[in-house]
């Protein structure tokens, strides 16, 4: 197998054939000028119209299996708290920088998400929840926001006499924008809910430290 | 041609250490696998760097790596907190603790536990 897989390998034409030429031909019609962005929110736009969808049907899926386990938890530690409180601002800050450098250079909605997520999950780690206030309605529509603000997107170009999800040139850089910030905020927020894995429940107090704490 | 040489190198110990760690991640210790896998997801991204997909490389670590593995961790520690027959101490320390499920072991955990044991 590993013959064949070298030979395969090596029988690989230099130059592979592809659209990075067609993508680079057309990319003033995007709106943006990093190709990626180009093709995943623009030229490929129903792609990842369909992963916010599958990632949205994950959760759907997770928070219909029960609600949020009971969890017994070790009290976090100092230095685990301190780094927190440094690293948070900075990781929304390279969320924020990751989604607008995404027009120019490598970066998008699912890099910001996620770095946002590893955000949400440091604060899950040193005990916060979503408390009350959040997990009724707000959540609700912060999860949703992304793929509703994308399909709302392409709905409206069709009423404006174009296709779905065909943009017009003159707005597409900064529908792209709009989009991919509605996209950032709801992976971030999906992925961060998939990790506490249930349906948040609402009876716990806003930002409540865990009150079992066991010693390991 | 120094640069070149070095390039090379590091290109041919990146494929290798990413198939080493590939290997090892299929290892029966749970714990084990999902560091390795984290591990792997790493050095994956440095891999998509060099083949000059930076955006894939971003993907790679945040989604990959990060996230994949901290739901991975989450799942473990779940199903650790589950009491089952057989239950091992040391795989049980090296669970991170946070999880006890709200009603006890189902025996369909308990077997799922099991296959992943063996």
């Amino acid at each position: 197998m590993g013959a064949g897989l070298a030979y395969a390998v090596l029988k690989l034409p230099a130059e592979a054939p592809g659209l990075s030429k067609t993508v680079a031909d057309n990319i003033d019609m995007s709106g943006v000028d990093n190709p990626v962005t180009a093709v995943v929110v623009n030229f490929r736009g129903y792609d990842t119209l369909l992963e916010m969808a599958v990632l949205l049907l994950a959760l759907l899926v997770v928070w219909s299996l029960g609600s949020e386990p009971q969890r017994r938890e070790l009290a976090p530690g100092e230095v685990l708290v301190y780094l927190t409180g440094l690293l948070v601002p900075l990781l929304i800050l390279v969320a924020g920088y990751l989604l607008w450098v995404g027009a120019v250079a490598p970066g998008g909605a699912f890099q910001a998400g996620s770095v946002l997520a590893a955000a949400g999950l440091l604060l899950v780690l040193s005990g916060w929840r979503f408390g009350a206030r959040f997990s009724g309605l707000s959540l609700r529509i912060t999860v949703v926001g992304g793929l509703a603000v994308f399909v709302l997107a392409g709905l409206a170009m069709m009423l404006h006499g174009g296709r779905f999800l065909e943009y017009p040139i003159a707005y597409a850089g900064a529908l792209i924008l709009v989009i991919e910030a509605a996209a950032t905020l709801s992976i971030g927020l999906i992925l961060v809910a998939l990790f506490l894995g249930g349906r948040p429940s609402p009876d716990q107090s806003p930002g409540s430290r865990p009150e079992s704490r066991a010693e390991k | 041609m120094e640069k070149m040489i070095l390039l090379w190198s590091f290109d041919a110990l990146l494929g290798i250490t990413l198939v080493w760690l590939a290997w090892l991640t299929l290892s029966r210790d749970l714990f084990k696998s999902i560091v390795l896998f984290i591990t792997f997801g790493l050095v994956l991204a440095l891999t998509w760097v060099r083949l000059e997909a930076p955006d894939v490389a971003l993907a790679e670590a945040a989604i990959g790596a990060g996230i994949t593995g901290a739901l991975l961790l989450g799942a473990l520690a779940r199903l650790e907190s589950t009491p089952a027959d057989g239950s091992d101490p040391a795989r049980e320390k090296a669970s991170l603790e946070t999880v006890v499920p709200p009603g006890g072991t189902t025996p369909r955990q308990a077997q799922r536990r099991d296959r992943n044991v063996e």
